[in-house]
């Protein structure tokens, strides 16, 4: 299968392990993530101001795009892009008369955009499409005494209309990492904000909060904590540094990609999966459980 | 004072007046400790029509918009939409909430991008 793939800024920079790790599994598992000619950014929040069109281009125009390559679906793996994409799409298909205004301010595209794209995120893919039995058959590797903290963050979840789990009590990477032979912690922070952008100016604020969600995976017993989010896999993995100073006790923990995980349960080159991008090395750890 | 409340009822496209201050959107915020008025305390002063001392709080900046508040609501007002309402009538007048010039070259080199564009979206003019 080949998909139409949404890549976003930070999957080609801070986040490369996360995609690298992402196309070498699905690619394991039969799927080809075919990137986006000329995407451009998604704008990365999406625009809660009612008389805000002009920054909803942007997402629009991206789906634009998959409707020249003849497709009607995109998938996308950082949880920001996601929602905004499909924040955007749900709003245009809804209220003609603001999609007329905005498909006449883009007079120059070709397509004159319908809301008629299906926007989705990859762990909506491997649930509804691939199914956690099939991902279960790909398990080369068993993970014995390791356990981790699974993290979904906002975006991914809420508002309603942009979730794709339950928004309080969500199971979906817990169902996952079932199927790979994963033990998980009931993590009740599992859905709570990390902060999310407050990292630039609010440092202290997103300290806090990293303490707070790591230092209660640990005492769980969690070895990692594990997510999806590229803004989330910074606050919780970068902010530990500045964590320290704060909390001298603090002992931290690795937090990785969920896709990394997968990648080590499939038994894949550790090339592809990329931990020297993850701050917090993991590597000793997985060593330690016998995973590299 | 009317003016700016019916431009936050505007622009947020929320009745105001449905909130009738049960509090569920302060109970689940994360960041109430960081505030200086609760989400609800800001809704109740634009009912009573004082939408100075709810601008003047530092609610909406501490906000992330991470929508807990709005699913929770069970009158279906969509906070996060009231704080961004608040956040763009401050920053329509052209005044930057974030110095951009003040974040340091280090913390420019390790900060994803989506850090830096969200934030700047939600907090310069």
């Amino acid at each position: 299968m080949k998909l139409s793939y949404y890549p976003g800024c930070t999957l080609k920079t801070n986040a490369k392990n996360f995609e690298d790790s992402a196309i070498a599994v699905l690619k394991t598992l039969g799927v080809e993530l075919v990137e986006l000619p000329r995407w451009n950014c998604c704008g990365t929040v999406y625009s809660l101001a009612s008389d805000d069109l002009i920054h909803k281009l942007a997402p629009i125009r991206n789906l634009i795009r998959v409707k020249e390559q003849g497709e009607d679906r995109l998938v996308t793996l950082c949880a920001m892009c996601y929602n905004t994409l499909k924040r955007a799409n749900i709003f245009v298909k809804k209220d003609k008369e603001s999609r007329d205004k905005m498909n006449d301010l883009m007079d120059r595209e070709k397509i004159n955009y319908e809301g008629d794209v299906k926007v989705f995120h990859i762990l909506e893919l491997l649930r509804d499409e691939i199914g956690f039995d099939e991902i279960g058959k790909k398990v080369k590797r068993k993970f014995n005494g390791f356990k981790v903290a699974p993290y979904y963050g906002c975006l991914l979840l809420r508002p309603e209309e942009a979730g794709i789990d339950d928004m309080e009590n969500p199971t979906l990477l817990e169902n996952l990492f079932n199927s790979l032979g994963v033990e998980t912690v009931d993590f009740p922070y599992k859905n709570e904000c990390c902060g999310a952008y407050q990292t630039v100016n609010k440092v202290d604020l997103v300290v806090q909060r990293t303490y707070t969600i790591i230092n209660y995976a640990k005492k769980l017993g969690a070895d990692m904590v594990v997510t999806s989010c590229p803004l989330c896999e910074f606050n919780l993995d970068r902010r530990q540094e500045e964590v320290k100073k704060k909390f001298p006790d603090f002992e931290g923990l690795p937090v990785l990609y969920f896709t990394q995980i997968m990648g080590l349960a499939f038994g894949l080159d550790k090339k592809s999966l990329r931990f020297d991008l993850n701050y917090i090395n993991p590597e000793p750890l997985l060593k330690d459980k016998k995973l590299l | 004072m009317q003016d700016i409340i019916d431009k936050v009822s505007e622009l947020s496209e929320q009745n105001l007046y449905s909130c009738y201050q049960c509090g569920k959107c302060s109970g689940g915020c994360p960041s109430v400790s960081e505030m200086d008025l609760l989400p609800n305390q800001v809704i109740r002063l634009l009912q009573l029509g004082m939408p100075d001392d709810a601008s003047n709080a530092n609610t909406m900046w501490i906000c992330a918009s991470c929508f807990t508040c709005t699913v929770r609501c069970p009158k279906g007002v969509d906070i996060a939409k009231v704080m961004e309402a608040l956040r763009q009538i401050s920053l329509r007048k052209n005044v930057d909430y974030v110095e951009v010039r003040e974040i340091s070259a280090k913390e420019i080199s390790i900060l994803p991008q989506i850090a830096l564009v969200s934030n700047f979206r939600k907090q310069t003019a």
